[in-house]
């Protein structure tokens, strides 16, 4: 196996108030593969986003990488200077974020938004990149790309602002692409387009996406693997089938019981009792500990590491052996 | 876009109009001019003939459409001071005042744009606060006084510049210029600092406020992740954003600069149109003081105009809204 296009190894995020430091990511690990797509879930505040900034080099103060390495095509990325992390990102990490609607800047024409980016990135001429640019657009889904080139963001839908967004991440052929939840601000029939949109130009120029969203549905339908968040650690990593059809951690198992299935059962559907500890107040050993079904003494006090299961990782003491021994003797 | 700038146009008229109203209203109700143009012992039949070669036994009506036909041709009647056209006495003054209002301009808009951006990019800087408490005092301290004090510094303690006058000016035309002459440079200095600091305060808090705000939205995060140079990002597309209300501000800003030139005139005894206008107030001199009235009038209503116009060069999004007026 060739190495991946991005491995995160225990990073670690922090945020500095007055008072104290927020721990936002505590040592999460993953990789992303070549034209793979890796969807990452979770209940807001969980650390998604800021996963995608720390990799992409955006993280800024009070918040910093405190630990760990993020390696891109095996260079590592996490300490270089501001000016070599910039000439990275929209190069070689392509960015999407949210709301189409505020992402581009309102003054200028989307060509010239374009233009100015590739030329940032590629050494081309005004001409090539133009040409460039509207070949871009045309790739992306924007009907008449020559005209439309001329036009200013305001003249676009949401759904084509968010074509011309994503345009803008590949502009320069990045070997990877992050979505922060690309399709939350859209109208539901405008998600499955943008989706397949991403799917496709991952597949076709061999991209790795990280696809950061809170909708299952779009995970299951686009990723191949998937990696559930739950207050800044992953729950749970693997193939995006397994996670969905036999989710082992029990926050994952509670997330997948709580979509609703078309099929018309009448089941009600399960809901985790809580909420989300806050960062300033996550609880000792396993942060999900108070609101598990399946809680014992061990959660209180240990923080668990992620554990091979399968194809799937999880970090829960359940699936540990020696915890299995443990609660067949409490139940004995 | 021409059904806009004709829209506003008219509208610009219904203003001066208005303005013409109180201006005429004024040769009403600020006591009766025949007194001030004769003196005591005057007999009566004397003042009934200047009273008739003055018009001022007419109709009201009468004498508002002269006076207004007159204005739109720019004749102001005669000074009752000077015995001279108002209008003349307006045009001999006004180079110095617009002269003056410029300089105070630029230098407000070029030293308040740059120091507004610098701190709010370098914010946690110590010049960035040094200017911060610096725009206070010039926020807080009278026109008068910050004249004063130049003058105390520069002209008496350094004596690097004059106190007062315009220095050498050259006729250039109708036009007196002060810019072609040393001594006309150097005359200009300390009153267009003095006129322009506060607007300079006022432009630099904005700027800084309004770039900081900037920073924060959407698309500087995306134009970052796009990976565009730090240069790219501050002055193409941050510093673009908050040109709009810099321009509202600074185009108000410049017709309040020509109406209080009035002060900054009086400190330096700068030739100008307030300095006449407080000649005028000090002698109910009322055709200056109606003419001050409108020409100010005339150039709020012109810059506002020009305002208008210069929102749709910067922000293609009211261009449309312009074109398909809802």
């Amino acid at each position: 196996m060739t190495s991946p296009v991005l491995s995160v190894r225990n990073l670690e995020v922090e945020f500095h108030t007055r008072r104290s430091v927020l721990h936002a990511i505590n040592g999460i690990s993953f990789d992303i593969a070549k034209g793979e797509v890796l969807g990452v879930v979770g209940e807001s505040g969980a650390g998604k986003s800021v996963t995608g900034l720390a990799v992409i080099g955006l993280i800024d103060p009070p918040g910093r990488i405190a630990g760990g390495e993020i390696h891109l095509s095996g260079m590592r990325i996490d300490h270089l200077p501001p000016e070599e992390i910039r000439r990275i990102r929209g190069k070689r990490i392509g960015m999407i974020f949210q709301d189409p609607l505020t992402s581009l800047n309102p003054l200028y024409k989307i060509g010239d938004q374009i233009v100015e980016t590739i030329r940032t990135h590629l050494n081309l001429s005004e001409t090539a990149a133009r040409k460039r640019a509207i070949d871009l657009l045309a790739e992306v889904g924007i009907p008449a790309p020559e005209k439309r080139i001329d036009a200013y963001p305001h003249e676009f839908s949401g759904g084509m602002r968010q074509r011309v967004v994503i345009a803008l991440a590949i502009c320069a052929e990045p070997d990877l692409i992050i979505a922060d939840e690309p399709t939350t601000a859209l109208d539901v029939s405008v998600q499955a387009q943008i989706i397949s949109l991403i799917k496709r130009l991952g597949r076709d120029h061999g991209t790795a996406v990280m696809l950061v969203t809170h909708d299952m549905g779009v995970i299951a339908e686009t990723s191949d693997r998937v990696a559930v968040m739950y207050s800044g650690r992953i729950a749970e990593i693997g193939p995006v089938q397994d996670v969905v059809q036999n989710p082992l951690h029990p926050y994952a198992k509670g997330l997948m019981g709580a979509i609703p299935t078309l099929a018309g059962e009448d089941k009600r559907l399960v809901q985790i009792p809580g909420s989300m500890p806050r960062l300033s107040a996550i609880p000792k050993g396993c942060s999900f500990n108070p609101r598990c079904g399946f809680v014992f003494d061990r959660c209180r006090v240990e923080r668990p590491e992620p554990i091979a299961h399968g194809t799937q990782a999880v970090a829960c003491h359940l699936y540990d052996a020696a915890a299995k021994a443990t609660i067949k003797e409490t139940a004995a | 876009m021409l059904a806009f700038t004709l829209r506003r146009a008219i509208q610009a008229i219904g203003v001066m109009i208005a303005v013409g109203v109180i201006s005429f209203s004024m040769f009403r109700f600020a006591g009766d001019p025949v007194n001030q143009i004769v003196s005591l012992d005057t007999p009566a039949a004397e003042r009934e003939a200047v009273r008739k070669s003055l018009g001022l036994d007419d109709p009201v009506a009468v004498q508002f459409a002269r006076y207004f036909g007159n204005a739109a041709q720019f004749k102001f009647g005669v000074s009752y001071q000077f015995r001279q056209p108002v209008s003349s006495l307006l045009a001999e003054r006004m180079p110095a005042t617009l002269e003056l209002a410029i300089c105070a301009t630029i230098f407000a808009m070029v030293f308040g744009i740059l120091m507004g951006v610098y701190s709010a990019l370098k914010r946690d800087t110590v010049l960035a606060k040094i200017f911060q408490a610096v725009s206070l005092i010039g926020i807080s301290l009278p026109t008068f006084l910050i004249g004063i004090l130049l003058i105390y510094l520069f002209s008496v303690t350094l004596g690097w510049l004059p106190s007062f006058g315009r220095g050498e000016v050259v006729r250039v035309g109708w036009w007196t210029t002060g810019l072609l002459t040393l001594s006309g440079l150097k005359a200009l200095i300390l009153p267009s600092i003095t006129l322009g600091l506060f607007q300079l305060t006022l432009i630099m808090r904005l700027v800084r406020a309004e770039m900081l705000e900037v920073l924060r939205t959407d698309y500087i995060r995306f134009a970052r992740a796009r990976g565009l140079t730090t240069r790219a990002i501050h002055f193409g597309h941050a510093l673009k954003n908050t040109l709009v209300p810099v321009i509202t501000v600074a185009g108000l800003q410049f017709g309040s600069v020509i109406a209080f030139a009035i002060i900054t005139e009086t400190v330096f005894q700068w030739p100008g149109m307030g300095l006449l206008f407080v000649q005028a107030v000090q002698n109910v001199d009322i055709p200056i003081m109606a003419a001050y009235l409108l020409m100010v009038s005339l150039i709020f209503v012109t810059i506002n105009l020009v305002v208008d116009i210069l929102y749709t060069v910067v922000d293609p999004r009211l261009r449309s809204t312009i074109r398909r007026p809802a």
